[in-house]
C-alpha cells in the first residue's frame, strides 16, 4: 500500500499530496491535515445542517395546531426563522470553505475536486472497496479522505450541499419577492422547474441524501478510528494519526 | 366591424354609460395597476383618444372557463362595457356570425388590422396526428394559429392551457397539446395562467395593453408582473394562522372551522403565483382558501401532474413508484441504517475472529 507509484507526480497536485510519506508506516506519526479553517467550518457547518434537517423536516410536515390566537403565537416563524438562518451560516460557510479550498493545503481542496479522469484514482477506489467488503486485510494509510471516501464527500456532500443552497435560496426568493437579491441570484432555478412545487419536493428529497451521508460519513469514522487507527480527533486537533 | 377608428370612448358613450363612471373606470383601473393619480387621467386620454384595439379571439383545445371568467368581469365596470373596449372582431365562442361567415370575418380582419391586432388563444393546440385532434374550420387548430400569430401584433395566452398545457397536456397527454409558446416562437406571448384566469387579470390586462399601447412587464415566465408577481401565500389571510403553526388537520376538525390555515391539506398556496388572495374571485366575493379549501395551484405549470392537491410533500413520479420524498428519503436511509448496522456487525466478529493474528503481529518488532 505504502509508497505506491501515483501516476502523476505534480509536487502541488492534490492526488499527490494524499501519498504517505509525511506518515512513517508504524504509527506515533502525525500529519497536519486539517487546517484550523477547515475543523471550524466542519463543526459550524455540522451544527447548520443539524438545525436545517430537523427544521426542514417540520417545515415538510408541519406541526401540530397550537391553541390560541395567531397573535400570541409564532412556532412555525421561528422554526422557518431558525431554518432560514442556518441556511445562511451553512451558505456563507460554504463559500468561505470553497475560498479555503483555494487559500489552503491541498488537502482543503479535496472535498471539490476530484480528478476522476485518472485511472490510479479508480484502482484506489477498487483497493477501498475491496477493505470495506473485508477482502482487504491492510487498510490505506493515506492521511487525508481516501478515494472512496473523497467519491462520497465530492458526490453526496458537496454536490447535495451545492443544490441545497441553490434551491434553498430561490425558495427563500420566492418569500422575500421578486425584487430581492435571491430572487435575482437563484430565480433561474424556476426556469428548471416552472411549478416550485417540484422545487420543494427535491429541496425535500436532498435533506434525505444528506441524512443518508451523514450516516454513513459517521459510521466511517467511527469505523476507521477502530480498525485503521486512523485518529477521529483529527477534525478537532487537525493532526492525523495511526496509532498502531 | 366598424369599430376600426372608433375610441373605447365614443363606444360606450354610445351604450349609454355616464362620463363620470368612465373616470371612476378609469381611476380603479389606475390603481389595480398600482399606479399613481395622474394615471388614471392618461388611461382617460388614452381610451378618449385612441383606435380601439383589435382583437381576435381563437380557441383551442379548451372548456372555455376563460371565456366564462372574462364576460364576469364585475369591477371596474360591468361586462359590455370591457367588451366595448376593445374591438372583439372575432370569437367564435360568441360571436353572432357562423360558418363561412364567420370564416369570412376571420380572413377580413386579419388583412384590415395586419401587423395591429392581437391574438388571444384560449386554449391550445394537439400535435399528435398531424394536429388532427382539435379541428378548427376544417382545418387542424394548429394550422389557424400559426396563420394568425404570424400577422399579429402580440399573442395573449389565456388561462393555463395555452401558457402551461393544462388537463389536456397531462400525462399522458394522447393528444400531444402543447402550450401555445411550443408552436408561436417569434412573437411576444403574455401568459395569464389559471383554470380560469380572474376576470379582473384578464380585463386589466386588456386595459393596459390598450391604454399603453404595449404588453406590460414581464416575469421570467412570460407572465404580468403585476398580476403574478406574489404567491397566494403572500397575501392570503390566514398568513398569520401559518406562522403561528395552526394548521388545519381534517376537513372536518375544530381547526377547520376556527379558518386555521390548510397547508398540511395540501394547500398550493405557497408555490402558487396568481392575484387570487389580493382581488379575489367574482367581484372580490372570496376565493378558495377563503371558502376553506386548499389552493389547486392551477396557475402553475403541469399542476394535474404534481400528485394529489391534498398533500403537503406531493409525490415523487419520476423513479417509478409514487412515493413522497419523506417516505423515499426514510426508506433510503433506513435501508442504508440496516447496511451500516451489518456491516458494523460483520467488522465486529473479524476483528474478534482475527485479534490474535493483529497481536502477534504487533508485537513484531518494526
Amino acid at each position: 500500500m505504502f509508497g505506491r507509484d501515483m501516476a502523476d507526480k505534480a509536487p502541488q497536485n492534490p492526488t499527490a499530496v494524499d501519498a504517505p510519506p509525511t506518515v512513517s508506516g508504524g504509527g506515533g506519526g502525525a500529519a497536519y491535515v486539517y487546517e484550523a479553517p477547515v475543523r471550524l467550518w466542519h463543526w459550524v457547518n455540522a451544527a447548520a445542517i443539524l438545525v436545517l434537517g430537523v427544521t426542514g423536516y417540520l417545515i415538510g410536515t408541519g406541526t401540530p395546531a397550537t391553541p390560541g390566537e395567531a397573535s400570541g403565537n409564532f412556532l412555525f416563524g421561528y422554526i422557518r426563522f431558525a431554518h432560514f438562518s442556518a441556511g445562511y451560516v451553512l451558505g456563507v460557510g460554504f463559500l468561505l470553505r470553497i475560498y479555503w479550498a483555494l487559500m489552503g493545503n491541498p488537502h482543503a481542496m479535496q472535498i471539490f475536486r476530484v480528478p476522476l479522469w485518472r485511472s490510479c484514482i479508480w484502482r484506489e477506489v477498487y483497493d477501498e472497496m475491496r477493505w470495506y467488503a473485508f477482502l482487504a486485510v491492510e487498510p490505506d494509510r493515506r492521511v487525508g479522505h481516501n478515494r472512496l471516501a473523497q467519491l462520497a464527500m465530492f458526490f453526496m456532500f458537496t454536490q447535495t450541499i451545492t443544490f441545497m443552497i441553490v434551491t434553498g435560496f430561490a425558495l427563500y426568493g420566492q418569500g422575500a419577492g421578486r425584487d430581492s437579491w435571491q430572487y435575482k441570484l437563484f430565480g433561474w432555478v424556476f426556469a428548471i422547474w416552472p411549478n416550485s412545487q417540484d422545487v420543494h419536493t427535491w429541496h425535500h428529497l436532498g435533506l434525505w441524501i444528506v441524512v443518508t451521508f451523514a450516516l454513513v460519513h459517521i459510521y466511517a469514522v467511527i469505523r476507521e478510528d477502530i480498525m485503521s487507527g486512523r485518529s477521529i480527533s483529527s477534525m478537532i486537533s487537525g493532526q492525523r494519526q495511526f496509532r498502531d | 366591424m366598424s369599430g376600426a377608428t372608433e375610441t373605447f370612448y365614443s363606444v360606450i358613450r354610445r351604450q349609454g354609460i355616464t362620463r363620470r363612471s368612465f373616470h371612476k373606470f378609469c381611476s380603479l383601473t389606475a390603481s389595480s395597476f398600482g399606479l399613481g393619480p395622474l394615471a388614471a387621467s392618461r388611461i382617460a386620454n388614452a381610451l378618449e383618444t385612441k383606435p380601439r384595439m383589435p382583437v381576435i379571439w381563437l380557441h383551442g383545445l379548451e372548456c372555455t372557463c376563460c371565456s366564462e371568467s372574462f364576460i364576469r368581469s364585475a369591477h371596474p365596470l360591468i361586462k359590455d362595457v370591457l367588451l366595448s373596449m376593445i374591438s372583439l372582431d372575432y370569437d367564435d365562442m360568441i360571436m353572432a356570425a357562423a360558418g363561412h361567415q364567420a370564416e369570412a370575418i376571420l380572413e377580413e380582419a386579419r388583412l384590415r388590422y395586419k401587423g395591429r391586432y392581437v391574438l388571444a388563444v384560449e386554449g391550445n393546440p394537439p400535435l399528435n396526428e398531424g394536429g388532427m385532434f382539435c379541428i378548427d374550420g376544417g382545418k387542424p387548430f394548429v394550422e389557424r394559429l400559426r396563420w394568425m400569430a404570424e400577422s399579429s401584433m402580440a399573442v395573449i395566452a389565456w388561462g393555463t392551457c395555452a401558457s402551461w398545457g393544462c388537463v389536456q397536456a397531462a400525462k399522458p397527454n394522447p393528444t400531444g397539446a402543447v402550450p401555445i409558446d411550443k408552436v408561436i416562437t417569434d412573437k411576444p406571448i403574455v401568459k395569464v395562467p389559471g383554470c380560469p384566469p380572474i376576470a379582473e387579470v384578464m380585463t386589466g390586462l386588456v386595459t393596459f395593453i390598450t391604454t399603453f399601447g404595449r404588453l406590460p412587464e414581464l416575469d421570467r415566465q412570460g407572465r404580468p408582473k403585476m398580476f403574478y408577481s406574489e404567491r397566494i401565500h403572500d397575501k392570503c389571510y390566514r398568513r398569520s394562522h401559518f406562522d403561528a403553526g395552526q394548521f388545519v388537520e381534517a376537513w372536518d376538525d375544530e381547526c377547520a372551522r376556527k379558518g386555521y390555515c390548510l397547508y398540511k391539506m395540501g394547500c398550493k398556496g405557497p408555490t402558487t403565483y396568481n392575484a387570487c388572495s389580493a382581488l379575489r374571485w367574482n367581484g372580490g366575493v372570496s376565493f378558495p382558501i377563503q371558502s376553506g379549501h386548499g389552493c389547486f395551484g392551477c396557475s402553475e405549470d403541469g399542476f394535474w401532474d404534481k400528485g394529489s392537491f391534498y398533500d403537503r410533500l406531493t409525490t415523487i413520479q419520476q423513479f417509478g413508484i409514487e412515493k413522497n420524498a419523506d417516505q423515499i428519503g426514510m426508506a433510503a436511509a433506513g435501508a442504508v441504517g440496516l447496511t451500516v448496522a451489518a456491516h458494523a456487525a460483520i467488522t465486529a466478529v473479524k476483528r474478534l475472529t482475527h485479534k490474535p493474528d493483529r497481536a502477534v503481529r504487533k508485537d513484531k518488532p518494526t
